[in-house]
């Protein structure tokens, strides 16, 4: 038994990966050695051969993308785990995954950049790469963990969403997060829900590969299971043949986009600590998020109530909930460990009336509760 | 009198996807005629073939064969199809490219998947340049030669296919040409029944591009010129230096024995398993 299902223990962020990967029922793994992430490919690599599954270290980052569609095509769960500079290469296939609505699952440990940058220390530089990195319109589901115990659960339900919405899934845990270690108390197996790869149930002259059933999403058939069916990144028509026909094409794209943003309910996952009742916010994810805590508790001994906001899916980003709570406060204070990437969406979702304060860290380190107490203090 | 219907059809998506955007004299089509014999000859069902392939005019192949197909980008054919490969080793994989696709922006993926020995045969169309873009140098193009890219001649020399592939470690290499169709379907053939990463190298005129920027004639003179221009390795020893001089040779230059990836991933699995066992 890998997963010490129901069993405590002491766990690092990116073995917490690996094991959610395993429960989740991984079949394929190709990879590309990369700090910090590389403990991900390392364990599995020692793991998936005792399942009888398969595991590849490919060429480079590019062939690990490439042949992890490949081998969900033909019928495996598959993910990859990478950092910056290998996320970067990594975009052309994740487009194609999106493109060709191949469920997939990479994961990328944040670490500093840009380029080779800080290989072995933590940043969230990477948050508008995962929503912008490929060319081109497309959805993008992306996850971001603050703890160990998260690294495992949300792995599982990176790989639950890319199923149910055939769709590539980003899980973004900075370097902090990957190389912690925790205590971990495991759930028992028959407490975490896995969702099987879908299968169609129709005769294969009635098959479709891109059906347009109201979800927008269909079962995908895997190679040799009898639908016999083309897939390209060209734009294609709903049996996955190039068109340029108007229609189809806008049929195809709108069909991309809607799949995402008329289910944006199961996606949204926020939390939230005294919003209601504050003045004044901070928005925080990742690593910046347990600081964030940190900092509410130091202030609340100086008779302070400050709110937290934390997205756990990063993207879609949760437009709706962001503007309901955070429209009509009087500052929002946005910790990242970037220049200022996600406080742009804050800034788009709020009124000129908010004040929208950033505070960065860019020297790999984190983000410490006293910053984040001064901070509030200093707009307070 | 009904006329007969080639038994290729049944390989085709032919009420569907025709016509297709090949060029007049293109020989890529010839390729896909020798592909579906040799898997007319070798049984196989159409549900368990994959061909795989990346961007390019030979890229496009895979549209008009009724298997399941998968059509990837630049270069990266032989990477999905180690996935699709690895994940069910069932399926009978091959990729079909272009000399561009293959050997510049795949060249990384070709030489690896060739190290690993891993059970594709990769199918290369060498035209001599990039078609679909309009006729630019390849790493296949002969030196001085001209194409939109090299207006005053290719100055960087070209790469040996069969050599590199040889080098590499797969286990069956061979060139053959678009003229000379049956022994392409047999080298096809037996690339099929080969264990391991197979190679054939398939020489194709591609009269639009590179024929008319180097003044080559049409598809008829195009294809003398693969007659003339090409050698059998068997007429080889039989020939004096200067017959073969500036000639191609065609024929089966590699065909050895090695295990394949799947299989010793095969073997790592049982061998990770017992040692598993034995700690308990």
């Amino acid at each position: 038994m890998i997963v010490p299902w129901g069993e405590t223990r002491l766990v690092q962020g990116n073995e917490a990966v690996a094991l959610g990967a395993v429960a989740a029922g991984i079949g394929f793994f190709a990879g590309y050695p990369i700090t910090p992430s590389t403990e991900i490919a390392e364990l599995l690599a020692q793991y998936m051969p005792l399942l009888d599954k398969k595991w590849i270290q490919m060429e480079d980052e590019i062939a690990s993308v490439s042949a992890l569609i490949g081998g969900r095509l033909a019928g495996s769960k598959s993910m990859t785990a990478t950092s910056g500079p290998g996320f970067s290469l990594m975009q052309e296939g994740l487009g194609y995954a999106c493109m060709t609505e191949v469920p997939i699952v990479v994961v990328n440990v944040m670490r500093g950049g840009p380029s080779t940058g800080l290989p072995t220390q933590a940043a969230q530089g990477d948050v508008m790469q995962a929503r912008w990195g490929t060319h081109g319109d497309h959805p993008v589901i992306a996850l971001a963990p603050c703890n160990v115990k998260e690294c495992f659960e949300l792995t599982i339900r990176a790989f639950n969403l890319s199923e149910i919405f055939r769709t590539p899934v980003i899980l973004l845990p900075d370097e902090i997060i990957g190389h912690m270690r925790e205590r971990v108390l495991f759930p028992l197996e028959e407490d975490v829900d896995i969702v099987p790869m879908p299968v169609p149930d129709v005769p294969v002259e009635w098959y479709e590969h891109y059906h347009e059933s109201t979800s927008n999403v269909s079962p995908m058939a895997s190679f040799g299971s009898g639908y016999r069916y083309h897939v390209t990144g060209l734009t294609h028509d709903v049996h996955g043949f190039p068109t340029r026909k108007e229609n189809e094409v806008i049929a195809k794209m709108d069909r991309l986009k809607h799949k995402i943003t008329r289910r944006l309910d199961e996606l949204e996952d926020v939390q939230m600590h005294d919003v209601e009742e504050s003045s004044v916010v901070i928005f925080a994810y990742g690593s910046v998020y347990r600081s964030a805590l940190a900092a509410q508790a130091i202030l609340k001994k100086k008779r302070k109530t400050v709110g937290i906001f934390r997205p756990v899916t990063l993207w879609p980003f949760p437009d709706r909930t962001v503007k309901e709570m955070l429209d009509s406060k009087d500052v929002v204070l946005v910790p990242e460990l970037n220049q200022g990437q996600m406080i742009h969406e804050v800034e788009r979702m709020t009124r000129d009336s908010v004040r929208v304060v950033p505070l960065h860290r860019i020297d790999g380190y984190e983000i410490t509760p006293e910053e984040i107490v001064d901070a509030v203090m200093e707009v307070i | 009198m009904s006329p007969t219907i080639p038994y290729e059809y049944k390989y085709l998506r032919a009420k569907k996807r025709f016509p297709h955007v090949w060029c007049p004299g293109c020989g890529i089509g010839i390729v896909m005629g020798s592909i579906i014999r040799a898997v007319d000859a070798m049984g196989w069902d159409k549900d368990d073939i994959v061909m795989v392939s990346g961007i390019g005019c030979t890229s496009r192949m895979p549209v008009y064969v009724d298997f399941n197909t998968l059509h990837t980008t630049h270069g990266r054919g032989l990477a999905f199809g180690t996935g699709v490969k690895m994940a069910n080793p069932e399926l009978n994989v091959m990729a079909v490219m272009g000399d561009g696709d293959s050997l510049a922006i795949g060249g990384n993926h070709i030489i690896h998947a060739a190290r690993r020995n891993i059970d594709i045969t990769a199918i290369i169309v060498n035209n001599n340049n990039y078609g679909m873009t309009g006729g630019q140098f390849s790493p296949t193009t002969p030196p001085g030669a001209k194409t939109s890219t090299t207006p005053y001649g290719m100055i960087e020399p070209g790469f040996d296919v069969c050599k590199l592939m040889d080098g590499a470690g797969a286990s069956f290499v061979a060139r053959g040409t678009v003229y000379h169709v049956t022994e392409l379907d047999n080298m096809i053939l037996k690339a099929f029944r080969k264990k391991g990463f197979s190679v054939v190298e398939a020489l194709a005129p591609c009269p639009t591009n590179f024929g008319r920027a180097n003044r080559l004639g049409g598809p008829v003179e195009m294809m003398q010129l693969l007659k003339d221009n090409t050698i059998n390795l068997s007429q080889l020893k039989a020939l004096k230096s200067d017959q073969t001089e500036g000639k191609i040779v065609r024929g089966i230059f590699v065909d050895r024995d090695s295990i394949s990836y799947g299989d010793r991933y095969a073997a790592l699995c049982e061998k990770a398993r017992k040692a598993a066992e034995a700690k308990k």
